[in-house]
């Protein structure tokens, strides 16, 4: 039983990290249609920013969670930025071109960070320094919950409720919304269109840099191509639970890191990997929407 | 975002074989037939013997193949300050295949016909190594593998040999250690399924383990790129082991040894020679010290040969040699012994001088090549603790 609960604690933690890069699959493609490749990425940027903040502000192993903050809030800041520019200069010039140029344009910038990475930051990984170190364990009989896991929950559970507040609560979530429903009618109403997609990319992109710092905390290994699986399986998450559904996204996520950790836990861990898209699959062969996702209908 | 527009199903598709492709891209492995004609067309008159060397010189092992690269390159130099070997200079052609085994077979195809190298060096890694034989065998330049332990490698051909021990030895000094100075009697294993060293190495280890009366309570795997393994681990826990026998490579044995101190699991680890890299406790901390692995020398060896090599290559590079670093400079040696032997750099004369390599004194011990062209030399196990690996014992075969 003990081993069964330590088990979900870990599936659940393990799925707190792929909801929160699945949110920014999640929203770029309920606003724009396009499924950002280039997003894993965006979250190895993160996890590298957090890297040279941390070195540059020479921060040491500490029981204290301000500096992780600080480096937190800094790395969401550079990541947002990214994605900033990612959109200005790669998606908005395409926005008028079909979507599959635009998805095409995706897997190149996603290539184009990986190895621009390996030349500038070195191929081999890094070891992420440990800036938050909880002193102790927590116990209760068998299980343990290590207090840095449950202060990475803590954080991506709070970081999601701040994102559903500006979405439902805010006028930019407003126009947010105005604008995944069409762009067109969204910009005759006066709502800047390119301005709010902006604001999305770099909203998606701050979670993921968040994602990576705290990745870089629990698993203190970082490298440029560490994006490229956490990006698929977010993105199978986002797609499980209904891409463009925000609530799907996080479900989705959460459900893949449980399926992956009884998968591996008490089957085969090799399938790891392949149950991921296994799942993909079959979602896109019985329920393409997902979840959560509504149905609509094909306008011809 | 409350609109969930799903529009485009065909997109979704699309998007999906895209990714698809994009995972196998990196698995193609590009097979290039070239005729043992290259080999033969090399004429032997030029100013400079070439030597290419094949290593990870970036990717996520990049610590083994640089480790080895530094070797190879002091000796190549103090050969050539030496006067070279009859009157040629030796030339050094080291080239990245990134750890992985495709881009190794492309390498070495590239240092065979292009380079027109006498002898090949490389790799560390088994799978990469056994990417790269066939290839050397078939154009009949003769390859020695510094570090690469599995049986395998050397079973492709016979242009093809090591200079360290293999796994059926390194996997039985693990388990008579534990079984011996451990007294240990439950041992969990955690194998990389993705790389033959580790499937090799867990397997001459369980053999040799339970033959000397030891338990293995559980079997788990994980596959090399993973970063949680609290899963695998939370298993092994509910089984109690006295020691976790980890026979991977020092990226995803560090992460191991923190989350398994994270899950509670206070029980040494135990490895192979893929944990030697700085880096191992760089990324594993506190959590690795502790552990225990098998290896090819130790930089505390007080033998004179050692010392000396140590204290010249410090001079040159301001760091203390690893024990792939030792390697590639054995190998390297081996290699020019053999050359020194023949009359006319002939790559099947260089190839029969290699395989009748005797007693040869090298920093990791004596190489006497055996009709398999495996070397027998002793291992060392070290111990991790916080000032670097200590060294426990010496075991000869």
């Amino acid at each position: 039983m003990s081993e069964f609960l330590q088990h979900v604690i870990n599936g659940v933690s393990l799925g707190s990290i792929y909801a929160l890069i699945a949110l920014g699959y999640t929203m770029v493609f309920g606003i724009l249609g396009l499924i950002n490749f280039a997003h894993g990425e965006v979250y190895m940027l993160g996890a590298f920013s957090g890297y040279y903040f941390s070195r540059w502000f020479h921060l040491q192993e500490s029981s204290s969670p301000s500096g992780l903050f600080l480096v937190l809030a800094l790395s969401m800041a550079t990541s947002g930025l990214a994605g900033f520019i990612i959109e200005r200069l790669a998606y908005r010039p395409l926005r008028q071109s079909p979507r599959i140029n635009l998805l095409i344009t995706a897997v190149g910038v996603s290539l184009f960070l990986q190895f621009s990475g390996q030349v500038i930051f070195g191929a081999d990984p890094q070891s992420f320094p440990q800036i938050y170190q909880p002193a102790e364990q927590w116990n209760f009989g068998d299980i343990s919950i290590n207090p840095l896991q449950a202060t990475v929950l803590g954080i991506s559970i709070g970081l999601m409720a701040l994102l559903q507040f500006i979405i439902y609560f805010t006028r930019f979530g407003r126009a947010m919304r105005a604008v995944s429903f069409d762009h067109n009618l969204a910009s005759l109403m006066g709502i800047p269109t390119n301005q709010i997609i902006s604001f999305t990319f770099v909203l998606g992109s701050a979670l993921a840099g968040a994602a990576g710092v705290l990745v870089g905390l629990i698993y203190p290994r970082i490298e440029p191509l560490m994006g490229v699986m956490p990006g698929l399986k977010a993105f199978v998450s986002a797609v499980l639970g209904g891409i463009g559904s925000i609530v799907g996204a996080v479900v989705g996520a959460i459900t893949l890191g449980l399926a992956e950790e009884f998968l591996v836990g008490y089957w085969k861990p090799s399938y790891r990997d392949a149950l991921a898209f296994a799942v993909l699959i079959l979602i896109l062969l019985f329920k393409p929407t997902g979840l959560f996702g509504k149905k609509t209908s094909e306008k011809v | 975002m409350k609109a969930l527009k799903l529009t485009n199903r065909s997109n979704l598709i699309l998007a999906t074989l895209l990714v698809t492709a994009g995972i196998f891209n990196t698995s193609c492995t590009k097979e290039e037939n070239k005729s043992p004609e290259i080999a033969k067309a090399q004429t032997p008159q030029s100013e400079e013997i070439k030597i290419g060397l094949v290593g990870s010189l970036t990717g996520g092992q990049a610590s083994f193949g640089q480790s080895t690269q530094k070797g190879a390159e002091f000796a190549v130099n103090e050969i050539n300050n030496g006067g070279g070997v009859a009157g040629k200079k030796l030339k050094l052609i080291s080239l990245d295949d990134q750890g992985k085994p495709e881009e190794a077979a492309t390498v070495v195809t590239r240092l065979i016909s292009q380079d027109k190298v006498t002898a090949i060096l490389g790799e560390v890694a088994s799978s990469i190594s056994l990417a790269m034989a066939p290839i050397a065998q078939k154009n009949k330049i003769p390859m020695i593998t510094p570090s690469s332990t599995n049986p395998k490698v050397t079973e492709i051909g016979d242009f093809i040999f090591r200079v360290c021990f293999i796994d059926p030895f390194q996997g039985s000094v693990m388990a008579k250690f534990a079984t011996e100075d451990l007294k240990i009697k439950k041992v969990a294993v955690l194998t990389d399924v993705k790389n033959d060293y580790s499937v090799g190495l867990a397997q001459f280890f369980k053999d040799k383990f339970t033959s000397l009366g030891g338990k293995i309570v559980v079997e788990q795997s994980y596959s090399a790129g993973d970063m949680d393994f609290k899963s695998q681990l939370t298993s092994i826990k509910a089984k109690n082991p006295d020691a976790i026998y980890v026979p991977g490579y020092y990226t995803e044995v560090a992460l191991i040894a923190r989350q398994a101190k994270g899950l509670g699991l206070n029980v040494p680890l135990m490895g192979g020679d893929g944990w030697d890299s700085p880096k191992l406790q760089e990324i594993g901390g506190k959590a690795i010290e502790g552990s225990y692995f098998s290896s090819h020398y130790s930089a505390e060896d007080k033998s004179p040969i050692v010392q000396e090599f140590i204290e010249k290559f410090k001079k040159t590079y301001g760091i203390v040699p690893d024990a792939l670093t030792a390697l590639g400079y054995d190998a390297v040696k081996v290699l020019v012994e053999a050359m020194k032997r023949t009359d006319n750099l002939d790559t099947t004369k260089i190839r029969n001088e290699i395989a009748s390599t005797k007693n040869y004194q090298g920093v990791t011990g004596l190489i006497t090549i055996d009709e398999k062209r495996n070397p027998v030399k002793s291992a060392v196990v070290l111990k991790v603790v916080s000032t670097g690996f200590k060294y426990q014992t010496t075991v000869n075969p």
